[in-house]
């Protein structure tokens, strides 16, 4: 096998565990994600209007 | 400096021979079995959860089939129809194979319990304990009835994908791991008669090398026949219903009838005809479990659109 053969096969290992490995990031977000919102939106408390905590003066 | 030099005397791998390790066929079969699994369990399941658990238990699947093709590089040597395997072809060499295995075993395992619960990660970490360990290292070569217990592997998938879902183990889970359970041994001894060679020149301590073609005969047989009241029984879960029952009925009758056929068949009428007969059963139990577990599905479909016979029996 040539040295330029390898070259080429391992370029090509590399990219493809690349992408494996940016998929891998991607779906443990997406889990992540999913996990957090249980079922309901992410949006929580801090974005709602709170008027016990405004300036009543 | 150190001078690096490649070793331009070996094979280099490539990403291919990586992916068949995880045997893909066999994983392709536990992705259908396994989302049928989570799928027609009761309740519903984040889209993002079901796919990582399919995918994970997938994964899990395909480490074990890696740690198999390591503990077995020496028979696959040896058998033709394993001969183009990556350790065998030379492409891999036995030991990555092994480190693959184990560290998509670990991650598997994790990932699986975290996208969905610990005893669905337990179930396939005890699956990959089976298939490596039990099936692969102890029972392949040491008893006939190798495939009859190592097929509790292979039943596993659908269990795993109902517990993702549900958390707990329930008969509709069990019903379905019967199910392949029953059917392994009758849809392997098929391929055995056609592949006996191979395994008498391995070792392997075939059913068909251990005590000859005219008992296997006899065992598809008696396993078909075993095989049906469970087949049928489904019908009659929580998962069933007239379209899983009828379309049970017909592939229960044409999985007795080969089976039947190859019992009366002659070995000499096998040789003449390069077993035909035994190659058309094979083919016939793939097709069997495929429709069997897709109707389950179309079920599921049915329930869902609320169109359902709410006079079907529930007795198990």
């Amino acid at each position: 096998m040539t040295d330029e053969k390898i070259h080429s096969i391992r370029k090509k290992n590399n990219l493809m565990l690349g992408l494996v490995l940016i998929a891998f990031v991607v779906l443990v977000f997406s889990i992540t994600i999913a996990k957090l919102m249980g079922g309901s939106t992410l949006e929580a408390y801090d974005h709602v209007r709170r008027p016990q905590l405004e300036d009543t003066k | 400096m150190t001078e690096v030099t490649l070793d331009t005397t070996s094979e280099q791998p490539d990403f291919g021979n990586y992916v068949s390790l995880l045997k893909p066929r066999v994983m392709s079969l536990v992705v259908f079995t396994a989302a049928v699994g989570l799928v027609v369990a009761p309740g519903s399941m984040n889209l993002v959860l079901a796919f990582a658990s399919i995918l994970f238990i997938a994964l899990g699947a395909g480490a074990s089939g890696s740690l198999n093709m390591w503990w077995d590089a020496d028979i696959d040597r040896i058998m033709k129809r394993t001969q183009s395997r990556p350790i065998p072809s030379g492409k891999v060499t036995a030991n990555s194979a092994m480190l693959v295995g184990l560290w998509m075993s670990v991650l598997s395992i994790g990932m699986l319990g975290l996208a969905s619960n610990w005893l669905a990660a337990s179930l396939l970490a005890f699956t990959i304990f089976f298939y490596a360990v039990i099936y692969s290292m102890w029972l392949k070569r040491s008893t006939p009835q190798n495939i009859v217990i190592g097929g509790a592997a292979g039943a596993f998938p659908p269990m795993v994908g109902w517990v993702a879902a549900t958390g707990s183990i329930s008969i509709e889970a069990i019903g379905m791991f019967m199910l392949i359970f029953m059917w392994t041994p009758p849809h392997f001894w098929a391929l055995a008669l056609f592949m006996n060679e191979d395994y008498t020149k391995a070792g392997v301590p075939m059913l068909t090398v251990t005590h000859g073609k005219r008992s296997t005969r006899k065992h598809i047989l008696i396993y078909t026949i075993f095989l049906t009241p469970f087949c049928i029984g489904l019908a009659f879960t929580s998962i069933g219903g007239p379209l899983y029952f009828i379309l049970s009925i017909l592939l229960s009758i044409m999985f007795l009838m080969g089976a039947i056929k190859l019992f009366r068949r002659a070995e000499t009428a096998a040789v003449a005809d390069k077993y035909f007969e035994e190659r058309k059963v094979f083919r016939f139990s793939l097709f069997y479990l495929f429709i069997l577990f897709s109707a389950l599905l179309i079920e599921a479909g049915f329930r869902a659109l609320n169109f359902n016979l709410a006079a079907w029996p529930q007795v198990f």
